[in-house]
């Protein structure tokens, strides 16, 4: 079984965003990165998968050499190896993103045999566009399964499921390889632990640089909407307080009436 | 949320520190208090909020040991305190060696405590790998507390009192200050009126100080804690903790079990130093303001030093990494809390810097000084009026809070000299100490030095008589150099640099009563006259000792100890009268001084003017212009060292000619430089004059001090009455001066002691005076005119006898001490012949 996951280094904000000053970028002095988290459940999913059925598993990402953090992370809680796309400069819209990674593919898949299974988080937290995995798949030639919430890996088959508008499961089944974008809720990620993080420090990041590609979508700026200040009402205090509430669950209509 | 228009006093800040304010003022009688704190309760943000929240009560520090033992019985009180125990680890023969010195100040200050093999901290501690370390030191007082509860308790307590008003959510845009004096806090819910304002903000006191132009000099921090979990030991576990806390010394971190977690903190890695306006706002962060992103390369280390010593728990691959953060917290220059009345705005209060350990007892000392002016613990190493402007610059207080960082848990020797920021206030001798092979040591940011090494050829003409030492602990930071310098003072004469004083003028037709009304000696003296004073508080607690000269009518010169100089010279000028009348100067940059001591040192003065220098024309105790090389001087005939011999003050710019012209002089008498180790220790313990911070503090007064003169003035002063309370009762304990009989150890290694170390009967047992007071070393030194180690201790009345027997722990061995005098009788020249040559 060889899976590989793409992630991408997004900053981890608070309830309130602040740009730089300029209105080009997030100031991200004071903020944590982190991947998205349907890409950290994409990791978790990728390391369970090689557990079960043997074989190995890689993460790879687009992104400043400050990624690299990002790519160990991901080894921490036990993929096998990883590749750095580093990209500094200019903007790099989906559609250049999904050609570089699908490039970078191409060699992994030549050095070292094809993957089984691709795996992406369904979106970015940031950027959103929700179009990476699904332009990968597309120039791999390859089925793609998007937004699963489940999926099962036997007999060079996927199966995945997610969930149909008006409730209940749509469940898909295409041959492997297969490239697939799940959704967080799938599994609940590990944290890494101490020895996992020590192996992940040692071991080297295969470093790729990818060449630039003029961009389809160009940022003019960032702007911050204005926030609606969300008032608080105190129901009441103590039991006291029970009748309100339950008068409140009533009209946004959660109760099994 | 809207605040109250006006308030009696307003605390800005909920954290422990804020909490623990509006509690102890509430009990203390204050009402209309209002509490304001732009996050939310009951945690807003600060670093209260993460804090490792675990007590260790043992610190060398005389002071902070008081702050944390009261803290630790007000935690208890609340009813928030679990006592975990807790154990510090030694990987290295250093460490075990400090260790012992744990254990003296633990039994200098009566704390609980043992040293243990690492088969016993493995039965305490039973994820601790014996085999990476060497012994632990044993405390099973340490607590682990609540400290949210615990500002909610107190935050309660004042409210039932109905002293409290509480505005969360309530950020402080502005302080406006009138004359001198804060009169009202901006925020965005309104205006208070107010003339009584605390900063208990934290890591963001300096931020909000300087809305009032004051300076509150610390410095944000990072240091790193990560929490792992779930460990399977402790799966059982009720409640927060039942394993002892291992604090790993030599690696600069701690494990504590949290729940299920093991919570691993660490002050290893670089100093990581933040501005306080660059704090992310609540917000903007992801987890609080003082949250901040944990930064991974810098704990590799810690890593897999914590996994070398707690390997069953975090080398389990079950055990993840569940939190980690970049934690804040508050570092100063030179690691002692902030605390007071701001010297820049009257009526606005700095307590900053205090860590959870010594939070409620910072609280209740401060709201003590608040009320009465008189703290029950002596918070002189925390006053806030304690600096000068040099350290109150972010240069300065980046460096020394980098160079401190890492030192948390270090082996930190007492007369350790900082790297840092050195070099920065020079005598004009400077150049000629260099020449002379001078060591400095630094006090209040002057170079001093401390010996020459140009003396070295003292050593053959002394011989033993320097009390040479083998052990490296007492040899470093000291030379047997001092000692011989000690020894050709006495014998001929020395010079001095004594440029580390603050030297402040008072003048103006008020001066006279204002001093009166401040000393516990005489003020209305002729002119010419030198006073030595002690100052005392209302409860009559020994404040400061210091120097006046009276040069005129009106015109007075304060000449006090560099290291609480800007203090005292706070203490002057908030007791300066209302009206203006009498005006204070401080005139420390315009002299530098030079001692001159020894039975030669009339030879040698007199030598360099035409003024009469001998003893009936310049009495002791007296001062008046010298001419000295064409260089108009003050010389005041007064000696700590007691010797003949002068202190000059000369006009600092013509300070290198005036130190020629002495040292030309005394060439044919054998003059020799001589440091500050002389001056400041084996001299004046030969003497027994008291030294403040080590033998004059709040806790003691004069008659125990052995300094009560015969009558007291009729004129009033600040703390007479209790003074005359004091006098008319037998003292709780009574200060003398002990003789090392023999120091040597049990492997034949003399050891010579340094101070604090706990003075014991012959059996070993504590002494402790009525006033429940232990005896510890106050000063500690060589006496090498007497050929003797020597200590001062205050010891209870029955044991203040000469020729008592006692013992001083001194790293895990007892000595064998003597009672050589009981009072303040010199050892050395005990009839002061010497002096009033």
């Amino acid at each position: 079984m060889q899976v590989l996951v793409a992630v991408k280094r997004v900053p981890l904000t608070g309830g309130r965003i602040v740009l730089t000053a300029d209105g080009q970028e997030m100031d991200t002095r004071y903020l944590g990165f982190a991947v998205s988290p349907h890409e950290e459940c994409a990791v978790e999913e990728a390391v369970r998968l090689v557990e079960a059925q043997g074989g190995s598993s890689a993460v790879l990402t687009l992104g400043p050499a400050a990624a690299e953090e990002q790519l160990r992370d991901a080894m921490a809680v036990g993929i096998d190896r990883a590749i750095l796309l580093q990209a500094d400069e200019g903007e790099w819209d989906p559609g250049a993103t999904a050609a570089a990674i699908t490039d970078a593919i191409r060699a992994q898949e030549a050095a070292h045999g094809p993957f089984d299974l691709i795996l992406f988080g369904n979106e970015a937290a940031d950027t959103g566009d929700f179009q990476v995995g699904i332009r990968v798949a597309y120039a791999l030639d390859r089925p793609c399964l998007s937004g699963l919430k489940g999926l099962t890996v036997a007999d060079g088959r996927l199966q995945g499921r997610r969930e149909a508008a008006g409730g209940g499961w749509e469940t898909y089944d295409v041959p492997l390889p297969a490239v697939a974008s799940v959704k967080e809720g799938i599994n609940l990620p590990r944290y890494p632990s101490v020895p996992g993080r020590l192996r992940a420090r040692r071991k080297e990041v295969e470093l790729v640089r990818p060449a630039a590609r003029p961009a389809g979508l160009v940022k003019l700026g960032l702007r911050v909407p204005v926030e609606h200040r969300a008032a608080v009402e105190i129901l009441g205090r103590g039991a006291d307080a029970a009748p309100a509430v339950v008068d409140t669950l009533e009209r946004i209509g959660v109760l099994d009436a | 949320m809207a605040v109250p228009d006006r308030a009696s006093v307003v605390v800005i800040g909920a954290g422990i520190v804020g909490n623990s304010m509006a509690y102890h003022l509430a009990r203390l009688g204050w009402r209309d208090i209002v509490l304001l704190d732009k996050g939310p309760l009951p945690n807003p943000g600060g670093s209260t909020g993460h804090a490792s929240n675990f007590i260790y009560l043992t610190d060398h520090s005389k002071e902070m040991t008081a702050f944390t033992v009261d803290s630790a019985r007000q935690y208890v009180e609340m009813g928030v305190a679990t006592q975990s125990g807790g154990l510090e680890v030694a990987r290295t023969a250093a460490r075990v060696e400090e260790l012992k010195r744990r254990m003296a100040s633990s039994h200098a200050w009566g704390i609980d405590a043992e040293l243990i093999s690492p088969a016993e901290a493995t039965r305490l501690v039973p994820y601790l790998d014996a085999n990476v370390i060497r012994g632990a030191f044993y405390a099973p007082g340490v607590l682990v507390v609540d400290s949210l509860r615990a500002g909610t308790i107190m935050r309660e307590r004042a409210q039932a009192l109905g002293a409290l008003t509480i505005a969360a959510g309530v950020e402080v845009t502005g302080l406006d200050v009138e004359h001198g004096r804060i009169r009202r806090v901006r925020t965005d819910g309104g205006d208070i009126e107010a003339d009584t304002v605390v900063i208990a903000c934290g890591v963001w006191s300096p931020r909000i100080a300087r809305m009032a132009g004051a300076s509150i000099p610390l410095t944000p921090a990072v240091h790193q804690m990560i929490s792992v979990g779930p460990v399977p030991l402790f799966a059982d576990t009720v409640g927060e903790i039942t394993f002892p806390i291992i604090r790993d010394m030599d690696t600069n971190m701690y494990e504590r079990q949290h729940g299920g977690d093991l919570e691993v903190g660490s002050y290893a890695h670089r100093p990581i130093l933040m501005d306080a306006d660059e704090i992310p706002s609540i917000a903007a962060s992801a987890l609080s303001p003082t949250e901040l992103p944990f930064t991974q390369d810098d704990f590799s280390l810690q890593m897999e030093q914590a996994l070398e010593l707690v390997p069953d728990i975090l080398g389990d691959e079950r055990v993840g990494i569940r939190h980690a953060i970049n934690g804040l917290l508050s570092l100063t220059p030179d690691g002692a809390p902030i605390l007071g009345q701001t010297p820049e705005v009257r009526g606005l209060w700095s307590v900053a810097a205090v860590w959870i350990k010594e939070g409620p007892g910072i609280g209740r000392t401060v709201a003590e000084w608040m009320t009465t002016g008189e703290p029950e613990i002596d918070p002189h190493g925390s006053d806030v009026a304690r600096f000068y402007d040099h350290q109150r610059t972010d240069h300065h207080i980046q460096a020394r809070a980098a160079e401190g960082y890492n030192k948390t848990y270090g082996i930190v020797h007492p007369m350790e000299q900082w790297a840092s920021n050195r070099d920065l206030r020079l005598s004009p001798m400077n150049g000629r100490e260099r020449d002379l092979g001078a060591v400095f040591f630094e006090t209040a940011g002057w170079e001093r030095p401390y010996w020459y090494e140009s003396n070295a050829p003292l050593l053959a003409e002394f011989g033993d008589r320097v009390m040479p030492r083998e052990a490296e602990w007492e040899a470093r930071w000291w030379s047997p150099l001092i000692n011989a310098e000690h020894l050709a003072l006495r014998e001929r004469v020395g010079i001095v640099d004594l440029s580390a004083f603050a030297i402040f003028d008072v003048t103006g037709p008020g001066a006279a009563a204002a001093l009166e009304h401040l000393c516990v000696a005489r003020i209305d003296v002729p002119v010419g006259r030198v006073i030595y004073t002690p100052l005392l508080n209302e409860a009559g607690g020994i404040y400061a000792d210091l120097t006046i000269m009276r040069l005129g009518e009106q015109h007075f010169r304060v000449v006090t100890g560099g290291g609480m100089g800007m203090r005292d010279k706070q203490w002057f000028v908030d007791h300066l009268p209302a009206d203006g009348s009498a005006q204070l100067f401080d005139a420390t940059g315009a002299w530098t001084t030079i001692g001159v001591w020894g039975p030669r040192a009339r030879d040698v003065v007199q030598a360099t003017t035409a003024a009469d220098m001998g003893h009936a024309a310049f009495p002791f105790a007296t001062c008046r212009p010298v001419d000295i090389g064409g260089v108009r001087t003050l010389a005041s005939r007064i000696s700590y060292v007691g010797e003949l011999g002068w202190e000059i003050h000369v006009p600092i710019e013509q300070g290198a000619r005036a130190w020629d012209t002495l040292w030309d002089a005394g060439q044919p008498h054998g003059l020799v430089p001589v440091g500050i180790g002389t001056y400041a220790v084996t001299a004046r313990l030969e003497k027994g004059y008291r030294a403040h911070g080590n033998e004059l503090e709040l806790d003691f007064d004069l008659v125990e001090a052995g300094m009560a003169r015969p009558t007291v003035k009729e004129a009033d002063f600040v703390g007479r009455a209790a003074y005359l309370k004091q006098r008319a009762t037998p003292p709780a304990a009574v200060l003398c001066t002990l003789t090392v009989d023999d120091p040597t150890s049990s492997s034949g290694v003399k050891r010579y002691m340094l101070g604090r170390e706990p003075i014991t009967t012959p059996d070993g047992k504590p002494l402790v005076d009525a006033k429940g007071r232990r005896s510890y070393a106050t000063s500690a030194g060589s006496g090498p005119s007497v050929g003797r180690h020597l200590l001062m201790s205050y010891l209870p009345p029955a044991q203040a006898v000469v020729g008592t027997r006692l013992q001083a722990e001194y790293f895990g061995e007892q000595y064998p001490v003597t009672v050589a005098v009981a009072g303040a009788t010199p050892l050395f020249d005990p009839g002061n012949e010497r002096i009033r040559s």
